[in-house]
């Protein structure tokens, strides 16, 4: 099988996902011309070589609907001949969207593709896209659908991490997230996001409380404890019978914060590179997409992780650097604890707690932001992995090259 | 003019429809009534000098529903689902035939159709509620008391001829929900304020004004016919504000049915895939619901069960035929605790006299205080007059002198369950009064044919056993001991009555049959807990398989110093007999921690001083270390219910039961066994009795004796038999 190499990687900075965001005034379809058009244009490429555009993007309607991926492609200008296609896997999306544009180059349906994702979650709300899975009584009862809150709460309680263990995982995302922007880990994927008269509009991650401490969170009340109350807990239990109650730990500052961006991650096979000049920064050694539990939903990552390992014949030891998406930090702590990853290795550039989490774009983001610390810390191997909606995990591991 | 509606025209051209079964003391929908509905209907549709119709009944009340009669039990008899479907759409046909004229939506929406007007004189339930809703205009009888509803979800269906539809779009999907999922009424006023009813008048009145209504109406529609008509507060899967409304109301109906009741479920499921599509797809959509939980077994079990049998026994099933019907006038209480304070209230409630006898003065007072508390709530929150209040205050005298019980017409004991305490107390109470008057015992556990022993007159010598909280619980079991007479039975029947009350009948046992049936369940709890199962799950268990709470948290109700006494007791009395459980260990060990239940604050619970909600007392897994592994939470629900299924049938088989009838009754209205399931013997029926048996011998190969079958239930099974059978509702006779 041919081998997929990972030519550049570009994210937007990320915009608070509220009406006083910064980015609240640029349209989405925006954001993902700008993450196209940068990668075309640090790469002087010939966009006639890209032969497939793969965003994803978790509420694709209004704004976002309507495949943004090709209609961004014809956008920024590039070639009519590239086609374009959006995917959705909840908040993996834009991981499984690389995947696919990886898999594209392995199988030689494609020399060259771009996966990524985009998401104004200002402009179009999360949930804009209705679906049957919560709304659907037939549906909403065979499957136990708890919101994510309380599967997070779940994780906590049934894995037992208390509100201390979670708020200090969230201080030290913000620790590590401010010191990687003081120490300018991100400049190389980072593009400025400018307006129509080209004046930048954001050129930094805006949500990111570095003062935040022990104390400023202790203040906060977990945001879950009335929709348990209203049946959700009861819900979880009767899935989880040996639990006597749902004990709630999250709140807004040790859950990923809603914001708005984009990223795109250029992929080829070795050959494309020579002939267009680029060098390759990192090899895809392996991926993987599981189904778990629905109801706790939020276990996935670290049976895509094992999946992606054994497919590449690794164990959890041999990789360097973890990205996991902190959707909540209970999900990071039972990952660390289920793979017995060391946290010194975990989300080192700090992560969604911090800096947000664009639903359809995160899982892009994420991998260009350990390809960047693997070159910076001169490390070999790494694993991007994200929990998922409905109870899923997608992983990919990299090496670089 | 038809059987069941009286047909007349009036000057005015309208006609007036007045339902009015002959021989019935309130109008149901049944066959008869259907088809007259629709002769009439279609009479007022095709006569020209005709302008439109009002709907009303010759009853007091308007229409209570369906017959749950013709419902029960049986399937719909059609050879194909299509033949089946019509038949169940065919009262949703006709009332859209009143709402629509007959005509097509488009030209409906151009043309209207006649006005129909209901005149709604007194309650309106069910089926008779939607015919309410399928009428143009809705006048309404100012009775407070007067209930317009949907009680359908409790025997397990949904409101099957539109009302799943109408109400959603006539007050929108969240003021809806509350009302189909849970059967609340409402009365005039708030359906006024809904814009349920147009018009709130007096009872009087009701068929002049909504006559008025439809002489001044040349064409009608309903708002859901007009072109552009939107569900208010939104509706379907895209609307922000009823896509929150279904993922809340799919978390609260899971939490209150923990996936027992699919009524709850498929009730959302109607409103939800109706609000998508256009009225006559969405009536199509409900039809097919409620076929689904028409064919169940649960709706089946519900209906014979808490309808059809709880009815029966209440209207006297049970009573001895022969015997004059007697009112008890002056009831004399012998023990002013918890539950003779209860009694005295309930009894004081219905105008009985009351003597509440205790040892001292001040005791009996105390007992009085309970009614005192209870009167005072219910007048400050306005649901009882003062007047009222004080007239049952007024009925409760207190005493410590047996003289006063001397003009007493029924005596009832619930003295401490002590054998001494009660000889005295029954001898020093036989010395005062009339030489025929009952002598009742509340005991939960002391066979009644011992007691009888301490009166000389044992004929006349009955159990009369509550349930706590007395003004709460419905049922109420008579024991017949040995030597009992059927004119004391008939006489403690009419007693039951008069308080309003449940009856139940069983012949003397051991724990007879409520408490014998309900200690299993806690006991298998505590075995639990003694074998290392996870206290959560055990009591998580209890609640998924349909018991109101755990056997943890009822036990530490009932208190645990009690279930020791109890064994002890009968351990004593019954000697080489008695069947050692795995439970008296755990009880033994829970005595000798002196963790006794709520009473002391300590028991399986931690009970916080703060008043904060009680937990699992943690160190309970240290005295009773966790196993290994954990049983799946099915092994445990199964354990916990048909432990108690088991027991039932071998009150049935002991014949300590009359019918199975009256075991599906006092299960569920005594010891809160699922009404899901319609009762343990409705449960083992649609188990099936093989099946059953099966899984008892599996559970008791596993756990010990306890689950073993009785042969009873054995040779049902060889023979192909069943508690219930097709037009039989009472069940199978244990005699």
């Amino acid at each position: 099988m041919t081998e997929a190499y990972i030519y550049d990687a570009v994210r937007t900075p990320r915009g608070k996902g509220r009406k006083d965001g910064s980015l609240h005034e640029i349209t989405p379809i925006q954001l993902a011309t700008q993450v196209l058009e940068a990668i075309r244009d640090r790469n002087d490429l010939d966009t006639s070589y890209v032969e497939d555009v793969v965003l994803g993007c978790v509420s694709p309607v209004g704004e976002q609907g309507a495949d943004i991926a090709r209609v961004a492609a014809l956008n920024a200008d590039y070639a009519e001949t590239t086609a374009g296609f959006q995917v959705n896997r909840f908040c993996a999306s834009g991981l499984e969207a690389t995947n696919i544009a990886a898999a594209k180059v392995m199988s030689g349906e494609a020399d060259m593709a771009i996966g990524g994702g985009v998401e104004a979650m200002s402009r179009v709300p999360m949930g804009s896209d209705g679906g049957a899975w919560p709304v659907d009584p037939a549906v909403a009862h065979k499957l136990y659908f708890a919101p994510q809150g309380i599967s997070a709460d779940l994780i906590a309680t049934k894995y037992g991490y208390s509100r201390d263990d979670v708020d200090s995982y969230a201080v030290e995302s913000q620790k590590r997230a401010a010191k990687s922007w003081e120490e300018n880990r991100f400049s190389k994927s980072i593009v400025p996001v400018k307006d129509v008269v080209g004046m930048t509009v954001l050129d930094h991650d805006e949500l990111m409380r570095p003062e935040t401490s022990m104390q400023s969170l202790g203040s906060l009340k977990p945001s879950f404890v009335d929709m348990g109350a209203l049946g959700f807990d009861s819900v979880a239990i009767q899935k989880y019978p040996d639990i006597e109650k749902i004990i709630h730990v999250h709140h807004a500052g040790n859950s990923s914060g809603i914001v708005d961006g984009a990223a795109g991650i250029l992929i080829g096979n070795k050959e494309i590179g020579e002939k267009l000049g680029l060098k390759p920064r990192a090899r895809i050694k392996s991926m993987a997409s599981i189904g778990s539990e629905p109801t706790i939903m939020l276990t996935g990552p670290s049976f895509a992780a094992e999946k992606a390992l054994k497919k590449a014949g690794m164990a959890a030891s041999d990789i360097d650097l973890y990205e996991l998406n902190e959707a909540f930090a209970s999900v990071v702590l039972r990952f660390m604890d289920a793979l017995n990853v060391d946290h010194s290795k975990m989300n080192v550039c700090g992560g969604a707690i911090a800096m947000g989490h664009p639903l359809g774009a995160t899982g892009a983001m994420i991998l260009g932001t350990v390809l960047d610390e693997l070159e910076r810390s001169g490390k070999e191997t790494a694993l991007a992995t994200l929990c998922i909606g409905a109870g899923m995990g997608t992983a990919t591991i990299i090496e670089r090259v | 003019m038809t059987e069941t509606i009286k047909y007349e025209v009036d000057a005015d051209g309208v006609a007036l429809l007045t339902i009015d079964l002959p021989g019935a003391s309130m109008n149901v929908f049944n066959a008869q009534l259907i088809q007259d509905l629709e002769t009439c209907v279609d009479k007022v549709l095709n006569d020209d000098a005709v302008k439109g119709a009002v709907i009303t009944s010759g009853k007091p009340s308007f229409l209570a529903g369906a017959d749950l009669s013709m419902l029960g039990g049986d399937d719909l008899k059609a050879d194909t689902p299509e033949a089946a479907f019509e038949q169940a759409f065919n009262l949703n046909r006709i009332l859209r035939k009143i709402e629509s004229g007959g005509k097509d939506v488009k030209t409906l929406a151009v043309e209207g159709t006649k006005p129909f007007a209901a005149a709604v004189n007194g309650l309106a339930l069910g089926g008779g509620f939607e015919l309410v809703l399928a009428c143009h205009h809705r006048v309404c009888a100012n009775d407070p008391k007067l209930s317009l509803g949907f009680p359908e979800v409790q025997v397990g269906l949904l409101p099957g001829a539109g009302g799943t539809q109408r109400l959603p779009r006539l007050i929108g999907i969240q003021n809806a929900a509350q009302p189909l999922m849970t059967g609340k009424n409402f009365n005039p006023m708030t359906a006024q304020g809904f814009g349920i009813v147009q018009e709130v008048v007096d009872a009087a009145d009701v068929v002049a004004k909504a006559k008025d209504y439809v002489a001044k109406t040349s064409s009608a529609i309903a708002p859901w016919d007009k072109k552009g008509f939107k569900y208010p507060g939104g509706a379907g899967a895209m609307d922000p504000r009823s896509v929150q409304v279904f993922i809340g109301g799919n978390a609260m109906a899971q939490k209150q049915t923990q996936h027992n009741y699919p009524a709850v479920e498929a009730i959302l499921s109607a409103v939800y895939e109706g609000s998508i599509v256009p009225f006559d797809t969405a009536l199509r959509i409900e039809t097919k619901y409620f076929m689904k939980l028409l064919s169940g077994p649960v709706s089946k079990n519900m209906i014979r069960t808490l309808f059809l049998n709880k009815q029966a026994v209440e209207k006297g099933s049970l009573r001895p035929a022969g015997f004059e019907r007697k009112k008890v006038k002056r009831l004399g209480m012998l023990g002013a605790g918890l539950m003779g304070a209860g009694i005295a209230y309930v009894s004081a409630k219905v105008g009985i006299e009351v003597v509440l006898f205790d040892v001292s003065k001040d005791n009996a007072e105390k007992g009085k205080d309970y009614s005192r508390n209870l009167v005072e709530k219910g007048v400050s929150r306005g649901k009882v007059s003062k007047e009222k209040g004080d007239a049952l205050l007024n009925n409760i005298t207190t005493t410590d002198s047996y003289d006063d019980l001397a003009d007493c017409d029924l005596i009832i004991e619930a003295v401490f369950e002590d054998a001494d305490v009660k000889k005295s107390v029954t001898q020093a109470t036989e010395a005062v009064i009339g030489k025929n008057i009952v002598f009742g015992s509340n005991t939960s556990t002391m066979p009644i044919t011992g007691l009888a022993e301490n009166f000389s007159r044992p004929h006349q010598f009955i159990g009369i056993h509550f349930f706590s909280p007395v003004d709460k619980m419905p049922l109420v079991e008579i024991i017949m001991g040995e030597k009992t007479d059927d004119e004391t039975l008939a006489l403690a029947l009419d007693y039951v009555s008069q308080i309003k009350k449940t009856p139940m009948v069983v012949n003397d046992s051991r724990g007879f049959f409520t408490s014998r049936t309900f200690g299993t369940y806690v006991q298998e709890g505590y075995s639990m807990v003694q074998e290392g199962i996870k206290p959560a799950l055990i009591e998580n268990a209890g609640k998924m398989v349909g018991m109101p709470v755990g056997p943890l948290a009822v036990g530490d109700e009932v208190a645990i110093d009690l279930s020791y006494k109890v064994g002890m007791a009968t351990r004593k009395a019954l000697g080489d007999k008695y069947v050692p459980s795995p439970a008296d260990g755990f009880v033994e060990k829970m005595m000798e921690l002196e963790r006794y239940g709520r009473k002391n604050g300590k028991g399986c619970y931690v009970y916080p001083e703060d008043g904060s909600r009680k937990y699992l007392w943690p160190d309970l897994t240290e005295h009773f270390p966790l196993a290994d592994d954990q049983p799946d939470v099915e092994e445990v629900k199964a354990r916990l219910l048909v432990r108690q299924a088991v027991e039932a049938a071998r009150c049935f088989e002991e014949k300590v039961l009359i019918d199975a009838s009256s075991g599906d009754v006092g299960a569920i209205f005594g010891i809160g066994f699922p009404p899901y399931t319609g009762g343990p013997f409705s449960y083992i029926d649609t188990v099936g009795v093989a099946e059953f048996v099966a899984e008892a011998d599996r559970l008791a190969a596993a756990y010990g004796p306890r689950f073993t079958p009785p042969q009873l239930l054995r040779d049902m099974a060889a023979n192909g038999e069943t508690f219930y059978s097709k037009g039989n509702p009472q069940g199978r006779k244990a005699a």
